[in-house]
């Protein structure tokens, strides 16, 4: 199949460009969400993005919060933001954050005013946005332009045969192409973390990734009361077939193909080093991955599943895949690219990673993903320790 | 063309069933993957889609390759066309 060169999306001030137009209402803080909530009830075609965290925090652990809700922000993806928070200091650090990428942002925060007076000015000016936004046009932009995430989810072995290697033969055949790619799940690598370490692009690489799975490592073990055989793997892993996490873990490893990573990054951070493969330390829950993912910056998500993970993303459209005929047949609303037939060997893994990249590009070109239509918007903060 | 049992490797000593399943007794087609060749095996219990098939005699304290790596350790012998998974096969970390 020869590659189309070029995808349909909206160029960005800062010169990225996104598959999706969104304006999103975004609370600083837990207990700002019900006025985010009732700005975007207000205004038809934003989005508010409740989370459960924002106060107290402390540390790496703030950083974080600061880094996935400005990532979030200032994802291309994202037209326009709203900015709302308990009080001015945080606010403002988020919107001065989002700003730099030149796109239109406003925070407004709620002491001294209270919900009421704060609705009715963000959702005066959360209007003047959306009907902004709406005059945007799709534009044809590079491939290049795409940045694509993956995490798989409810796996089982039918992901290790057939859907991971499909995400890996795409990657194959777009990673020439000047494409960014990114994979995570630092726990389920965990039996293939020397294998893994080998495909680091150099020596820096594998090394700091050798030291972030070690750490991962670490935690487990020191905190693990019994074992993590009760978690890793699930119960639907191993309905699925899945007996160990190394197994899962070299199923799990298929999807970047024979892609070498470049770097590795810390939760939600931005990738620095231009095109091709990143490793991200993140959690294997997958509305975490997702969303740490999307705050870096990564405009369209791959996910294949097993047994039928349905998983979306507020800003990042998520497509499904799966080889599980028995999945791709009773859960097929939540199926955007269906390659079970490799399993019967009607279809080989580079006819499947061609049907994948055309899924693909119709989705950056605007289809909605199944987890789009069905209104799946999970957006999950990953908290490192607990508040001060 | 169409197989039962899919092998990832010439070194693993398990395949997965990707039919609906197998039937203890049945006489399956296995495909492995790393140089497309075929092989069979009998089944001795039912199997579902998925889920892994012993394609030797295995003995505890063996380790179980698959993708041609380690993926675990026996701790109950399994009889060549037995259904291997969480019963007679544990992680080898944690």
């Amino acid at each position: 199949m020869e590659i189309p060169k070029s995808f349909l999306g909206y160029k960005r001030e800062n010169g990225r460009a996104g598959t999706r137009n969104h304006v999103i209402i975004l609370p600083v803080d837990d207990i700002s969400n019900a006025c985010a909530e009732a700005v975007a009830n207000n205004i038809k075609g934003t989005i508010a993005l409740p989370h459960s965290y924002g106060r107290l925090q402390f540390g790496a652990d703030l950083e974080l919060h600061f880094r996935t809700m400005i990532g979030t922000g200032s994802n291309p993806n994202v037209a326009a933001v709203i900015v709302i928070g308990i009080e001015p200091k945080w606010t403002k650090k988020i919107v001065d954050g989002i700003a730099k990428t030149g796109k239109p942002v406003e925070g407004f925060h709620i002491e001294r005013t209270g919900d009421i007076g704060t609705v009715m000015k963000a959702s005066k000016r959360a209007q003047e946005l959306v009907m902004w936004a709406s005059e945007k046009q799709r534009e044809e932009c590079p491939i290049s332009d795409l940045w694509i995430s993956v995490k798989c989810g409810e796996s089982d072995t039918t992901s290790g045969l057939a859907s991971n290697p499909t995400v890996g033969n795409l990657m194959d055949k777009l990673e020439p192409l000047g494409v960014h790619l990114c994979f995570g799940e630092t726990s389920e690598l965990t039996g293939a973390e020397k294998v893994c370490a080998t495909r680091g692009a150099t020596k820096e690489a594998s090394e700091k990734f050798m030291k972030t799975w070690s750490a991962y490592n670490d935690f487990i073990l020191k905190e693990a009361t019994d074992d993590l055989s009760e978690s890793q793997p699930t119960a639907g892993n191993i309905a699925g077939g899945l007996t160990t996490i190394e197994e899962k873990a070299f199923g799990n490893f298929q999807k970047i193909g024979n892609c070498k990573f470049i770097d590795v990054l810390e939760p939600a951070e931005e990738p620095k080093k231009g095109k091709g493969l990143y490793f991200m330390d993140t959690s294997s829950a997958a509305a975490e991955c997702v969303t740490l993912q999307a705050a870096a910056g990564f405009n369209i998500h791959l996910f294949p599943t097993g047994q039928g993970n349905i998983v979306g993303n507020p800003i990042e459209p998520v497509v499904k895949l799966t080889a599980n005929p028995l999945t791709a047949k009773s859960m097929s609303e939540h199926v955007d690219c269906d390659v079970s037939k490799i399993l019967s060997r009607e279809m080989n893994l580079s006819e499947a990673g061609d049907k994948l990249i055309e899924t693909t590009l119709r989705v950056a070109n605007g289809r909605l993903t199944c987890a789009e239509a069905l209104g799946h918007k999970e957006f999950v903060m990953t908290k490192l320790y607990r508040s001060a | 063309m169409a197989t039962d049992i899919i092998i990832h490797d010439k070194k693993d000593n398990v395949g997965v069933v990707v039919i609906e399943k197998i039937t203890p007794k049945q006489d399956c087609k296995c495909w492995i993957m790393e140089d497309d060749s075929s092989t069979n095996i009998q089944s001795m219990d039912e199997i579902p889609l998925g889920h892994k098939i012993a394609m030797t005699d295995l003995k505890e304290g063996d380790t179980i390759l698959k993708y041609g790596h380690d993926i675990g350790k026996v701790v109950k012998s399994i009889k060549k066309g037995e259904h291997v998974h969480v019963h007679n096969v544990k992680t080898k970390k944690w």
